[in-house]
Order: structure tokens, then sequence, then C-alpha cells
């Protein structure tokens, strides 16, 4: 099954680009959509049939495959992976929906989208080393020409930076992942995550070098590979340079996917590779995370607001939202009592998704309101706009106050338990953080205030409202959106075990 | 099908109003009105219902909450509960609400009738009605916390509702933010209590946070610095409080927000929602006046100050309370009473009828925290709804005198309208006479009569009562004053500025206008009966004491030595504001009266002590500052850090390459390498060639399927 999702998209793809003629690239996009939404409808039965009570993985798939390295070709999901897996096959669409400007090579456009979702699934679904990293790589590359040859006048730059960055961070994780496997000989990270509760994975990889006198230092620069490969993804400050830069070159249906489903691809990995393998180093070094994650917080907030362009306040403000995430998983790397350690699990899980989808819509939003301004996204470049695109702006609305954090919106829960938990264990880290929550509403409230509030600029007075087809296409995103943020169950439901487990302290 | 499984309707009605208002075409005025009030019939029949079965229920079993609660999302091992409640508070302030709320929409429909988003208009409205009156139900905290989001919401979306005005704009972010300051004190309030009690529910069969159980628990939690944590959180959420009801420090928005249309002011900015924070503080109450009596070590037992009737305090009562008040009650009176009076003095000196009547709300609310602090409930919200009333009214008035006098909305140029508006002219006079608190018709007399007993007998210190004294006669002064300029004297220039209108005759508002008037005006003569000395029904039935008819106690010394204070100030503020202003120049450039006796004062009340101007030369300029840190690191400090990071690369690129030719020497991850520098390298290369690696890449994938396929086959 989770072979079928994995590989249903990147077939698509081949197909796509190997179909001859000129009519595949005009219908591309529907393929592609087509494409998705199958996708989309197998992930949901699967997501309807998961049972997440145990916590344990389910949809399992285990077959020897490289006996002279023991690598079995793993799959399976636990709730964490399902809510990813969901995640990505929802966003995909989306972010095919959006791309209606893609008039250069839409072949070849649409096939990279469907070999990034791949890439997503199967980094979502590996629960071995091995070809969970050949996904997490695969999903780098699509990106990487989504980037180059779709996004704005300084693409160039951007895409090597992005790639440059990430692929560091990837070769700190295979670094520290062929480490691993020397010292223990195994790829498998449910094989690994034993080993460090039982204690012996720290005695395994000083073996590994017994013969340098001190081999204290070893365990420590396998985590920082690990630690670096992720911190870069998600990103944690200060390794989040490349990231404005990107999101702002990159043409938004592109970004939707990378800070919607990508992003979460290092959070992802907190949760399943470094808490549970280096629950030691992790739990050390504690104090200092907590504060990079706080400072993420309030820096990218207040960044945020000094920005003059919209696709990068929505940038910052991925990171300031991503910040509590990584708050809370930082948070969960020392003990404390299960119910605050249970409310920051589900926090982490609900603001991931709910993150996800509402950054995205934004992105989708500015999309369609590049579309009617010329390209242009400055913060000034707008002025009243209310007056001629009613129903655009009361969609974004939400999207916003969704991004806000308003209850009644999904944004709230997440956050609300991340805090709740979070102050229950470091007091101080909450409080500070808690001036992330008022200068994004600073920021936000500004961006409605230049771009729909006041004197209709001249420029504009033109512009069409959205259509027909953008609402209907809009509309079951920003009902989603009430839907979360008013009946949060039907996504915890399936996630308590997961939540349990982890609250339990069985990281 | 009894009431109280039913009580959710309550909001719901309003709610579905205003999501079916949400997708009609704008052109439907009529549904969108026609639903809006029809949906606050219901509410307000519902509410009557559930009034009576409060009081039902409040004389069968005093002292006893009906409680409903339900199960929201699950948590771990635990589910985040959710629940409604009614009772005599409740119940009082649901009909309040569905009341005053019905009537000024029906106001708004004439009102609002020109304007092009009058749909919308009423979809906020409703919004609105169905969060405010959500709060009001809420068993928890944190459903309360999300209803009270969603009135700031709508206050938000009301304040901004002429957008295109770039200052109803920044008005409408500027209530947002600053409220959420406070808010967001609140939320730090609600997670202390969260993970201190396990439960934000408010009574939940002896485990609620406002019952003895884990009061006893939050009191003897005492942190670092020797505070309790029911203290901290109560101070806590008093700060949402602060943000919300327009008290001092965090009041600078409320005057701005007078920048939405006037029903929208009449409704959320003086009766209902900026009451929300004197509700807060009443439904938590338990937890604000939480003290351990506490003779050295003996187990913490709980004194909640008695929620009785201020004008039967005896002194015997008097002696308990003193030395049993609690830290944040303290706090609580302090900022109630400092407010009132400040914001009375800025009301002097302002010349916008809109924000005067908002610096008289700010004032009003600073009393009802006054009343809170000192008395207890029933002190606290029988001014709250006498206010509510009658602010309303002045609200409504308001608008009609603006209404008539196209737009113009500084008193400097009206004058005289008495004659041309009689019917808003008798009505404003009511409304006025009850904020001033004229002795004995009035309702706002009782009520502020009832806060003056309170704060008199009030333990830790005798300034409040001094102080509140001053504000009522400032109060006095200067309505006397408003409405002096208003309606009495000569019609000045009714355009201001260069008189390139015409000048249009003011003319007297429509039925759908004055008649919502006239049922107030009564309401605000009528209510003050409910809470006399002698008759304390309404303290009673909310603070749930037994109630007796005792014409003795109106004849009480103490009763009649400060109802005479009381009288003697308000006739002291009429009188001397009369003397200055009842015969103005008609020339509306001429300095103030009482600009020509202290300019100094008057140029500081003018300019509102200057708060904004320090907010914006600390807070502001703080924040900008921050942002523009942040930024600056952006670009240099990470710059650096990158530049830093790409000589790292370098090597670690290299190391990587050392790895993975080691590796490659173990036969192992051609694919890997390949499909992992194969980006690297098509990065430089990709010139036109993409499309022949994609697909490699694609092949790549699928070949890896076949060989487990193949692999697990073997």
């Amino acid at each position: 099954m989770l072979t079928i999702l994995t590989l249903a998209p990147a077939l698509g793809g081949v197909l796509l680009l190997s179909l001859p003629g000129g009519w595949v690239e005009r219908k591309a996009r529907c393929l592609a959509l087509g494409v998705t939404l199958v996708n989309l409808g197998f992930v949901l039965s699967a997501w309807m049939h998961f049972d997440g009570n145990s916590g344990t993985f389910r949809l399992v798939e285990k077959h020897e495959w490289i006996k002279l390295l023991a690598v079995d070709y793993h799959l399976g999901v636990d709730g964490l992976g399902m809510l990813m897996v969901l995640l990505a096959a929802l966003l995909l669409p989306l972010a095919v929906l959006a791309s209606k400007p893609v008039t250069e090579r839409p072949r070849l456009y649409y096939a990279l989208m469907l070999f990034l979702e791949s890439g997503l699934i199967g980094t979502f679904t590996a629960l071995n080393f091995f070809h969970w990293f050949l996904f997490w790589e695969l999903s780098l590359i699509p990106a990487f020409f989504l980037i180059r040859f779709w996004g704005g006048p300084a693409r160039t730059e951007a895409a090597l930076q992005f790639f440059i960055y990430t692929m560091v961070g990837s070769a700190g994780l295979l670094v520290a992942f062929l480490g691993l496997f020397l010292a223990t000989g195994t790829f498998d990270f449910g094989r690994l995550a034993e080993l460090a509760r039982g204690g012996t994975l720290g005695l395994e990889v000083a073996r590994m070098v017994d013969g340098v006198a001190a081999s204290k230092w070893v365990p420590w620069l396998i985590f920082a590979g690990a630690f670096l490969g992720f911190a870069v993804k998600v990103p944690l400050m200060p390794f989040h340079a490349w990231l404005p830069g990107t999101y702002s070159e990159a043409s938004p249906p592109v970004t939707m996917l990378l800070t919607g489903a990508m992003s979460k691809m290092g959070v992802y990995g907190f949760l399943r590779v470094l808490l549970p393998i280096f629950p030691e180093q992790m739990r050390l070094l504690q104090p200092w995370l907590v504060s990079l994650a706080v400072i993420t917080i309030v820096c990218s907030a207040g960044a945020a607001f000094a920005q003059r362009d919209l696709r990068r306040t929505f940038a910052y403000s991925s990171i300031n939202h991503l910040g509590y995430c990584l708050l809370g998983v930082f948070v969960l790397a020392g003990s404390g009592p299960e119910s605050a350690r249970s409310a920051v699990v589900a926090g982490v899980l609900l603001q991931m998704f709910n993150h996800g989808l509402t950054a995205a819509l934004l992105f989708w939003f500015l999309a369609l309101l590049e579309r009617r301004a010329d390209g242009r996204h400055g913060l000034n470049d707008f002025g009243g706009i209310r007056q001629v695109v009613p129903v655009f702006a009361g969609l974004m609305g939400v999207a916003i106050f969704s991004s806000l954090g308003l209850p009644g919106l999904n944004g709230f829960i997440g956050e609300f338990l991340i805090f709740k938990g979070v102050f229950a264990l470091h007091p101080w880290a909450a409080v500070i953080s808690t001036l992330g929550l008022l200068i994004t509403a600073v920021f936000l409230l500004t961006v409605i205030q230049r771009v729909f509030s006041g004197p209709l600029s001249t420029t504009h007075a033109g512009m069409p409202d959205l259509t027909i087809v953008e609402r209907v296409q809009l509309a079951p995103v920003v009902g989603l959106l009430f839907l979360l943020g008013i009946y949060p169950q039907v996504l915890l439901g399936p996630l308590g075990g997961f939540i349990r487990l982890v609250g339990a302290g069985h990281s | 099908m009894s009431v109280i499984d039913n009580l959710w309707w309550i909001p719901v009605l309003p709610l579905v109003a205003a999501g079916v208002t949400a997708v009609l075409p704008r052109s439907s005025r009529r549904w969108s009105a026609g639903l809006a009030i029809g949906s606050m019939v219901g509410a307000l029949l519902g509410s009557l219902l559930a009034f009576g079965v409060a009081a039902d229920f409040a004389q069968a079993h005093p002292g006893v909450v009906q409680v409903r609660n339900f199960s929201w999302f699950q948590v771990g091992e635990t589910w985040v509960r959710l629940g409604w409640l009614l009772d005599p508070l409740t119940a009082v302030m649901l009909v309040m609400v569905s009341f005053v709320g019905l009537l000024i929409f029906i106001y708004s429909v004439g009102y609002m009738a020109h304007d092009a988003n009058f749909t919308r208009f009423f979809c906020f409205l409703s919004l609105f009605a169905a969060a405010m009156l959500g709060l009001l139900i809420a068993n928890s905290l944190l459903l309360l916390f999300i209803c009270w989001e969603l009135v700031g919401l709508t206050s938000y979306l009301l304040i901004g509702f002429w957008f295109q005005k770039p200052s109803a704009a920044a008005a409408a972010k500027k209530a947002f933010i600053t409220t959420r300051v406070g808010d967001i004190a609140f939320l730090l309030g609600i997670v202390w209590l969260y993970s201190e009690a396990g439960t934000v529910l408010f009574y939940d069969r002896g485990a609620g946070c406002l019952e003895t159980g884990v009061l006893a628990d939050l009191l003897s939690s005492v942190n670092g610095f020797g505070i309790s944590a029911a203290t901290s959180i109560a101070l806590l959420v008093f700060l949402g409080a602060v943000g919300k009801s327009g008290q001092f420090p965090l009041h600078v928005w409320l005057p701005d927000a007078m920048e939405g249309p006037t029903p929208v002011s009449a409704l959320i900015h003086a009766a209902t929602m900026v009451a929300a924070g004197v509700f807060l503080v009443a439904r938590t109450y338990p937890l604000m006046a939480a003290v351990p009596t506490v003779p050295d070590h003996a187990p913490p037992a709980i004194t909640t100050t008695a929620e009785t009737h201020a004008s039967i305090v005896s002194e015997t009562h008097g002696e308990a309370a003193r030395g049993a008040v609690s830290t944040a009650l303290k706090v609580v009176t302090w900022t109630g009473v400092l407010t009132a009076l400040m914001a009375a003095g800025i009301a002097v000196a302002q010349t916008d009828i809109k924000r005067i009547l908002a610096y008289s709300t700010v004032s009003q609310l600073g009393f009802m925290m006054l009343g809170l602090g000192t008395g207890g409930v029933g002190v606290g919200m029988f001014h709250l709804i006498t206010h509510a009333f009658f602010k309303a009214l002045l609200f409504m008035g308001a608008g009609s005198v603006i209404h008539g006098c196209h737009e113009v909305q500084d008193i400097r140029y009206m004058g005289g309208l008495r004659r041309s508006m009689p019917v808003t002219f008798a009505t404003y006079a009511v409304g006025m006479m009850a904020l001033a608190g004229v002795p004995v018709f009035f309702s706002g007399f009782w009520s502020k009569d009832a806060i003056f007993h309170a704060a008199h007998g009030w333990g830790p210190s005798a300034m409040p009562f001094y102080l509140g004294l001053a504000a009522a006669l400032l109060t006095a002064f200067y309505m006397t004053r408003q409405v002096c300029y208003v309606f009495f004297g000569e019609g000045r220039n009714p355009v201001p500025g260069d008189g390139h209108h015409a000048v249009q005759a003011p003319h007297e508002s429509p039925g759908v206008m004055t008649v919502p008037l006239s049922i107030l005006a009564a309401c605000a003569v009528l209510l003050g009966v409910l809470g006399t000395p002698a008759w304390p029904w309404f303290q009673s039935f909310v603070g749930g004491t037994s109630l007796t008819l005792d014409w003795a106690e109106l004849r009480s010394t103490e009763s009649l030595r400060i109802m005479g204070w009381s009288a003697l100030v308000v006739i002291l503020g009429i009188g001397v504001g009369w003397r200055l202003y009842a015969r103005i120049s008609s020339d509306p450039k001429a300095p103030d009266a009482l600009c020509r006796v202290r300019p100094d004062i008057y140029s500081l009340l003018e300019n509102k002590f200057y708060v904004d101007e320090i907010y914006a030369a600390t807070v502001v300029r703080g924040h900008a500052g921050w942002a523009r840190l942040c930024a600056w690191a952006e670009t240099w400090l990470w710059a650096g850090a990158v530049q830093a990071a790409a000589y790292a690369t370098v090597g670690l690129s290299w190391c990587n390459r050392v790895f993975d030719e080691y590796l490659v020497n173990f036969s192992f991850d051609r694919l890997c390498g390949g499909l992992g520098n194969g980006g690297g390298w098509a990065s430089r290369w990709q010139n036109g060639r993409v499309q022949f690696y994609l697909r490699f890449i694609g092949v790549g994938v699928v070949l890896l399927a076949l060989m487990m396929i193949w692999g697990c086959r073997a």
C-alpha cells in the first residue's frame, strides 16, 4: 500500500515526461491534478482506516533487500508518519491548482511536482535510513529545479543557495548514519532507537573507534551531523539564511510545497530520528536548544515585521511558526509529567499540519494576488484593494487570522497546546515566546492594513475579484481551516497512540 | 428538554445568522437584517426563559450553578473538556446583551440604511452577538477565551468597517493589538491554571477551578517570590480584563475605536464587549478573592470575600473583610479607581461627541472594577447593567445627533439642537442624568451609590472612596458641558471648516432610531428600582443572598450620609458645568471656558495625559527598533555566519566525498551517490539537459522498485 502511494506519483511523472505530443503539454496540469487527487484519495482512505490507538507502526512492509549491508526495505506509518503523508498528499493538488500561470515547459514542471510528492511520501514512510535518505534527496532535486527554472529574477542564486545549504545538511546526515551503521551494523530507525533506549548505542559508537584514545566526542560528532541536517531543513536559527531568499524567489506554488511540506521533513526528522536515537545528547543540550528555539520565534517575528515584501514577510512568518514546533520538540527532550508532555506532542503535531495548510494557503493567495497585479508583491504596492476584491480579501483574511492563531480557526489549538505543555516544563521559554504571538499579530494586521485597507490605489482599480472556479477551489481548503479549528479531534483521534507513547517518554 | 440542556442555542442562533449572511450576496439587505434581528429575538426569548429558570433554581438551590460539560478533543490520556453554565450572573447578562443587542440591531437598520456594505455589517454584528453570548455561558476559561478572542475579532472588523478611511484601519489595528497585549497575559494565566490545576472548567462537581478544592491547591502552591499561584493567575487573568475593558494602562484603544459606525460604538464599545472584562472578573471572582486564612502553618482554608450587597456591609462585616482582601482584588480596586478618575479628567477636555462618551465609558468601567474590588460581584455587576442601558442610550443619541447634523461630530459646531431634535434631546438628557448620577430618579445614582457604599467600607484604604467621589464630580461636569454644547445655546455653524457644503438644518431622526432610544431611556430610569438599599433585589440575586424589603436601611445614617455625599458632588458638578457652559460663545473657534480658567490643565487633559505619545516614544519605537535589529542581524550577522558556513561547507563536502568514496569501495550505495551527486552535478550543468536527468531519476525509482521486488523473491 505505502509503496504504491509512494511510487504512483513518480510513475505519473515518468508517464508525463515520456508521453509524446503537444496534447500532453497542454493537459499536463489536468493530468498532474488527476494523479495527485487519486493519490490523495488513497491516502484519505488509508487515514480513515488507520488505527492509531496502539501507537505502533501500521501498513508495515518489510522485505530483505541488500543482504550484504543488512538493509531491509522497511515501510510503515505511525500517527506521525500518517499525518505527514496526509499533509503531503493534501498539499500537492493545491500546489498544482495554484500553478495556473505555468506556460513554460508545463510538462516538466508538473512532472517535477509529482517527483517531489514521491520524495515526500517516501521520506515520511521509510523506516530504514537507506531508502529514507534516497527519498530525502529525491525530494530535494525536483525542488531545486522548480526554483531554478520557474523562479523570480534572482532564482539562480536562490536555487543554488537552497541546494548547497540543504546538501550540507544531507551530508551531515549521511556521515552520521554511516557512522551509526559502522558501529551497529544497522540502518533501521527502530533498531537504533531500541539500542539508544537500552543505553548501548553510545557504547557501540564509542567502541567503533576504540583505537582512538578519547572516543567521547564521536557520538557528539555523529549527533552534530544529524542535527545539522534537520536544523537546516526546518530551519532553526541560525541555520535559516537560505530560507527567505529561496521562498521569495521561488514561484508561490513552489513555495507552498517548500514551506507546507518540505519544512515538515525537518521537524519529522527531529521527532523520528533525533529524539529517539540521540536522547542523551538532546537532553544534555536541552537548555541551549530551547534558547535557540525561543530566539527563532522572537527574532523571526521581528524580522517579518521589518520586511517590505509580502513573500519575505510570510517566509519569516513560517520560520516563526515552525519555531513553536521546535520549541515543543526540544522541551520533549527532557522529562516531565505525562500530561504536559502529551500536550506538547499533540500541539507539535497539530502545529505541523496546520502550519502546512495555512502557510500553503497564504502563498496560494499570494499567487492569486500577484497574477492580478502584474507580479507585484511589495507590502506598499497595494492599498484599499478590498474595495474591488471583497471576496478575495475576505478569504485571505481568514487565512491570515488562522496564521495569527485566532481561536475557531486551525492555528489556535496547536499553539495553545504547545504553550500549555511548555509552560509546565519551561515556564520562561513559554513566557518569552508569547512575544512572538504578539509581534505576529502586529505584522499580519499591518499586511491587512497596507494591502486591503485605506484609499484604493489607482493602479489596482480594475483588479478582478476571484472567479467562480477559484472560489470553488479555495472553498474546501478554507472550510478545512474552520473544521480543524472547531473539531480538532478529526486529526487528534488517530494520533492518540503516538501522543500517548511519546507523552509517556517513549520517543 | 430542559432549558440548561439547550442553552447553547442562544449563541448558536446568531452564529447561524452570521454564517448564512456571510454567503448571501451583497444585495440581499432585507434578508441579512431580517435574519440578524430574527436571531436576536430568538436569543432574547431564550435568555428570558433561561432567566426564569435561573431565578427558580437559585431560589430552590442557592449558590448552586447548573452546568453541562462535554469533551472536545483528546490529548494523550485526557480529554480537553468545555461546557456551559447557567447561574444568576449569566442569566442577567444574557438578558441584557440580547435585549440591548436587539434594540441596537433595529436602530442600525436606520443608521446604516445608506451604506453599501449593509449586508456585511449585519453579518459582523451577528457574529459579535454569537461570540458575546457564548462568552457569557462559557463554563471553561478556555471556551471563554475563545469567545473573548472572537469578540475581539468582530470589534476589529467593525471598527475598521469603513476600511477606506486610513484612520479607521489604523484604529482597528490599534484596538486589536492593544487588547492582544492583555490577551497574551490572559493566555499565560490560562496555561498556568491548566498546568497547575489540571482543569480550566469553572464548575465540575467539585473539581472545577473556581471550587474550593482546586482553589486551596492553588493557594498553597507558592512560588519563589512568595506569591501564590492563585494570585499570579488572578493577576494575569485580570490583565486580560484590563485590555478588554480599557483600563489604564491599556485604555488607549477605546477612544480610537470610535472610528467605527455609531451602533457599533453603542453595542460593542459601550454596552457589552468592553464590559466583558468586568464580567470576567465577576466570573472568576472566587479566584480573584481567594485568600488563605492562615494562622501559621495550618492547612489553608478559603474565605471568599462575601459577595454581599454593599449597602448592608455592616461594621462587623467590614471587620471580617479587613485583612482578608486578596492582592488581586486590591489591584482590581486601585486600577479601577485610577482609571475612573483619569478618564473622567480627559473627558472634560475633549470636543468629539463620541470621544467624550468613550472616555466616559473607560471611566465608568473603572467604577465597575472599583465596585467589584470593594463590594463584590453584585455591586460591580449592577453598575455594569445600568451603565449598559444608559450608555447605549447616550451613544445612540449621539448617533442620532450625528445623523441629524450630517456627520458632524465636533460638539463646538453643534448647539441649540433641543429645538430641532426634541426626542433625541429628551432621551439624551435622561441618559446624561443617569450617567451623572442625579439622585433618586435615575438608575445611575443607585448603582453608583452601591459602589460608594462598598468603597466607604473597604478595609485596606479609604482613598478609593474619595477618588471615586472626585471622578463622579468630573462625570457630572463633563456631561453637563457636553449637553450644553450640543443642545443649548444658539445653533453654531453646523458644517465645520470652510462651509463649502450647503448649510442644512439639523433634523430629527426616523422612528426606527428614536423608538429604541425611548425604550432605553425608560430602562435608564426604571432599572434603579432593582438595586436600592431598601430592596437590593439585583445584588441579592446575583450574589445569591436572601432578600428583604427594609425601608429602615434607606434611612440609616450610614446610607444617608453616603447618598448625601454622592448627591452633593453631582449637584456641584452640574452646577459648575452649567455656570461655565450655559452661555457659550456662538463662535465655534472660541477657546473652551475651562481653557480660559486653567490653560495648563486643560492642555494636559486635552492631550490625554500624553499617554499615546509616551507609548509612541517607547513601545512602538522599541518594537520598530527590535524589528530593525532583527532585519540587521538577518543581513549582516547571519550573512557572516553564512560566509563561515560556506568555508565549513567546503570542508564538510570534502569529508562527505571521502566518506562516499570509502563506501563506494564497499560497493555500497551507487544509486544513492548517483542520485545525490547527480543533483549536485546537474546544478552546474543544468542547461537543457534536465529532462534527461529527470527521466533518469524517475527510471531510477522504478528500477529501485524492481530491484526491491527482485530482492524479495531471491
